[in-house]
């Protein structure tokens, strides 16, 4: 198989392992929902906006409901049976809600059959929405068109929104087609996604609704005149996963950082939460068109990316699985990985290869995310220069679908507009360069390349065996991903789980799963 | 070749040449004037025979710039004092040998990136069991309790923390910082501890690639360590200055 000669067997075993991890965890997901997913659900529904505290909406509506105990319903029916009962919009009646005329569990029920009607009509609404925003991006790729992979993918980070439009806009100029903007830090832990425009943050912009508008129409402005649809990329992740997921799709944002376990790992946010929360996000994400990133980079940041490379092939088969498993197809699941070997390993980068190339034959659909040198950037911009382009030939020569540009000023600041500008650079000239590299190069038979991605396969595989009898949750709880402990029951947003109970419902998990829109 | 260390200018390839690479962005269109704008203003910076070598449009009104020139100014290198961390160097094993000769008790080290920054690259590699560049992480020390707080801390829980587990010392890390959030953060943590009535019970220590031991003196740590910094020049410090406190030596 391939140039790397992998078992295939072994494949399809460390497949089917990560197939029933998901299974035994999809018993939970199914069985609960949780603060975030109905806040979604209200969101999904349109409301929007703050109360006189400048508390959103969204979670005015969903603490009442939950402080009265009556959110295993699902916030769907409490909000639909109010429009009912007063003729108001799901916003006219979130506003009551937040001015204190209105408490949702003591309108007078109505019929369940108007109420379940309204329900329907309105998550119907909603989804042709989105199925119209998806449309739009379609028809802007096709009409003006996308660069070859990689596709070159830069951050902007400088925490007013308006500032960010510059040089994310300097940034399409100059060649980049993907733009993340990178959220402050911190927002993975608040419960609420703030609102409006913002113009402070450390780190990065605030994640809001009207932040994506205001980058969206800037981007598109600067595509049509490049002749290139620009991508645009936030952070579906943290305590508010599915919410973001929601406001993504609703302002036609292209990629999603989403992860099933980086909550989990790399900001301890409870276990239960994050699985409940990814399911839905990525319902949405799959609906909505959205391209997922996966954060398996990250365990190489702490633990060494040599002696664990399996660890991230074991969790892109688990991303994989729980993806599949929320309706979001192999063309969505941009599965990440990193250029992470210490720089001094000899031969370090014949095993970057290797993984490189091992990941694109295991998942030759996939869009990979492939992340820059991190770890080792020094401050010596020289030699940080250097081993960018190490990654870049790395990228060009295995295939790789979406490339996070390294910077040479990586570890002394986020990026400056000339940064990103050398490291387009630097990027352009080497894929260029090397475009067909990949299509003239064989790996030699039991070679060192072959070797270690055989090596790294076997190793996914018997982790993957291990999870399968100990289950996944006993896996985080024993550190078995980025040495990384984490317990059950602890970490944040715990509270915020809710078993559903037999009259829970959420119109859009059977809409976006089964009225299907895969193209 | 004699070097005048009282005035120390760069070198390029001739002694005293001043010789000096920059790079930078101004907010203008590319073209001559803006070429003329870059060369002046590395004259104000004290270069001579500044010589713009590259310039490229960054677009939207912006052009980057690579210029060469030489510095005019000098520095006397043999009047430049600097407060340094007095401490000797130990190993992994001399460390702990020292605590138990020295201190005579286990040392408690509560550790933590605190305020908003969630980047624990640095605090892992000093605390991580594995360690960091082959050197085991204080985890790994037999002799010292050590707490990884993690990432995202407040000041406020750290503190409690430290009191709860009677800590020696405190480790704070700051990576990603902007509009100098780290410093704000480092002076409020100071500020609790003096409100607490114990910031001379613990052997204050913060570190980043930020952060230099001046810095950290004059936000009122004990040491600052900057990129690095590995373990054992840490535990170094802390088990010494505890030693010293405590009449010890």
């Amino acid at each position: 198989m391939g140039k790397l000669n992998l078992d295939r067997k072994m494949v399809d075993r460390a497949r089917s392992a990560a197939s029933h991890i998901a299974d035994s965890l999809q018993v939970h997901i199914n069985a609960h929902t949780t603060t975030s997913v109905e806040r979604t659900v209200a969101r999904l529904f349109g409301i929007d906006g703050v109360d006189a505290n400048g508390v959103p909406l969204p979670n005015v509506v969903v603490d009442q409901v939950h402080k009265g105990g009556e959110l295993s319903r699902g916030i769907a029916y409490w909000i639909a049976n109010a429009m009912v009962y007063y003729g108001y919009s799901a916003q006219e009646v979130a506003e009551e809600v937040g001015k204190g005329e209105i408490n949702l569990l003591e309108v007078p029920r109505q019929d369940d059959g108007k109420v379940k009607q309204l329900i329907d009509d309105m998550a119907e609404k909603m989804a042709d929405y989105i199925k119209q925003r998806r449309r739009e991006r379609e028809k802007y790729m096709e009409e003006w068109g996308l660069n070859t992979m990689p596709y070159l993918y830069v951050i902007v980070a400088t925490g007013n929104i308006y500032e960010d439009v510059v040089q994310a806009k300097a940034a399409a100029r100059q060649g980049a087609d993907i733009i993340a903007v990178i959220r402050t830090t911190g927002q993975s832990l608040l419960d609420y996604v703030p609102y409006g425009p913002t113009t402070e943050g450390f780190g990065g912009t605030y994640a809001t609704q009207e932040n994506f508008r205001i980058m969206r129409k800037a981007l598109d402005e600067v595509g049509q005149e490049a002749g290139r649809y620009i991508q645009l990329v936030n952070y579906c992740s943290g305590l508010c996963m599915p919410e973001i997921a929601a406001m993504g799709a609703m302002e036609r944002l292209d990629m999603m950082l989403n992860d099933a376990m980086y909550g989990i790992l790399f900001r301890d946010i409870n276990i239960e939460r994050t699985f409940v929360d990814q399911h839905f996000s990525r319902m949405i994400n799959a609906y909505a068109g959205i391209v997922i990133n996966t954060g398996e980079d990250n365990y190489l940041t702490t633990a060494d990316a040599y002696k664990e490379a399996h660890t991230v092939l074991a969790s892109q088969f688990i991303n994989e699985q729980l993806a599949l498993r929320s309706g979001l197809p192999e063309e969505q699941m941009g599965l990440g990985h990193a250029f992470e070997m210490n720089p001094d390993l000899e031969d370090g980068l014949l095993y970057e290869i290797a993984q490189a190339q091992m990941a694109r034959e295991i998942f030759p659909k996939a869009p990979l995310k492939y992340m820059p040198p991190t770890k080792y950037m020094t401050g010596n911009i020289f030699r940080g220069h250097i081993q960018d382009a190490m990654f870049n030939l790395t990228a060009v020569l295995t295939g790789q679908g979406i490339q996070l540009l390294g910077m040479l000023t990586e570890a002394i600041h986020t990026p400056f507009m000339h940064d990103r500008f050398l490291s387009i650079q630097n990027a352009r000239y080497i894929f260029n360069n090397a475009r067909h590299l990949g299509d003239e190069v064989l790996f030699k038979k039991d070679g060192k390349i072959q070797r270690r991605a055989q090596e790294v396969l076997k190793k996914a595989c018997e982790m993957l065996e291990e999870i399968q009898e100990i289950g996944l949750v006993a896996a985080i709880e024993k550190g078995m991903f980025a040495d990384i402990k984490r317990s059950r029951t602890g970490g944040k947003g715990r509270d915020g789980v809710i078993k559903k109970d037999e009259d829970y419902y959420n119109p859009f998990f059977h809409i976006f799963l089964n009225r299907g829109d895969r193209t | 070749m004699k070097v005048d260390l009282t005035r120390v200018k760069p070198y390029g390839d001739t002694l005293n040449d001043g010789a000096v690479q920059l790079s930078f962005t101004l907010p203008v269109p590319i073209g001559e004037g803006g070429k003329e704008a870059a060369r002046q203003l590395a004259i104000k910076m004290g270069l001579e025979n500044p010589e713009v070598v590259y310039m490229a449009d960054l677009e939207v009104g912006f052009t980057f710039f690579i210029i060469y020139g030489n510095l005019v100014h000098t520095v006397d290198y043999t009047a430049i004092e600097l407060p340094k961390i007095k401490t000797r160097e130990m190993n992994f094993y001399e460390i702990n040998q020292y605590i138990r000769e020295k201190i005579g008790r286990k040392v408690t080290v509560v550790a933590a990136c605190t305020g908003t920054d969630a980047h624990t690259v640095g605090i892992d590699a000093i605390m991580n069991m594995k360690g960091y560049a082959g050197e085991y992480g204080l985890e790994r020390y037999p002799e010292i309790n050590a707490y990884n707080l993690g990432s995202q801390v407040p000041n406020e829980e750290l503190v409690a923390k430290a009191i709860e587990l009677k800590a020696d010392a405190i480790l704070v890390s700051q990576v990603v910082t902007q509009k100098n959030v780290h410093i704000h953060n480092l002076t409020q943590l100071v500020e609790l501890l003096e409100a607490e009535g114990i910031r001379d019970k613990v052997v204050l220590v913060c570190g980043g690639p930020r952060i230099s031991h001046e810095l950290a003196v004059e936000l009122g740590y004990d040491a600052g360590f900057g990129p690095g910094t590995l373990a054992p020049d840490v535990a170094s410090f802390i088990v010494q200055e505890i030693a010293k406190r405590e009449g010890k030596e």
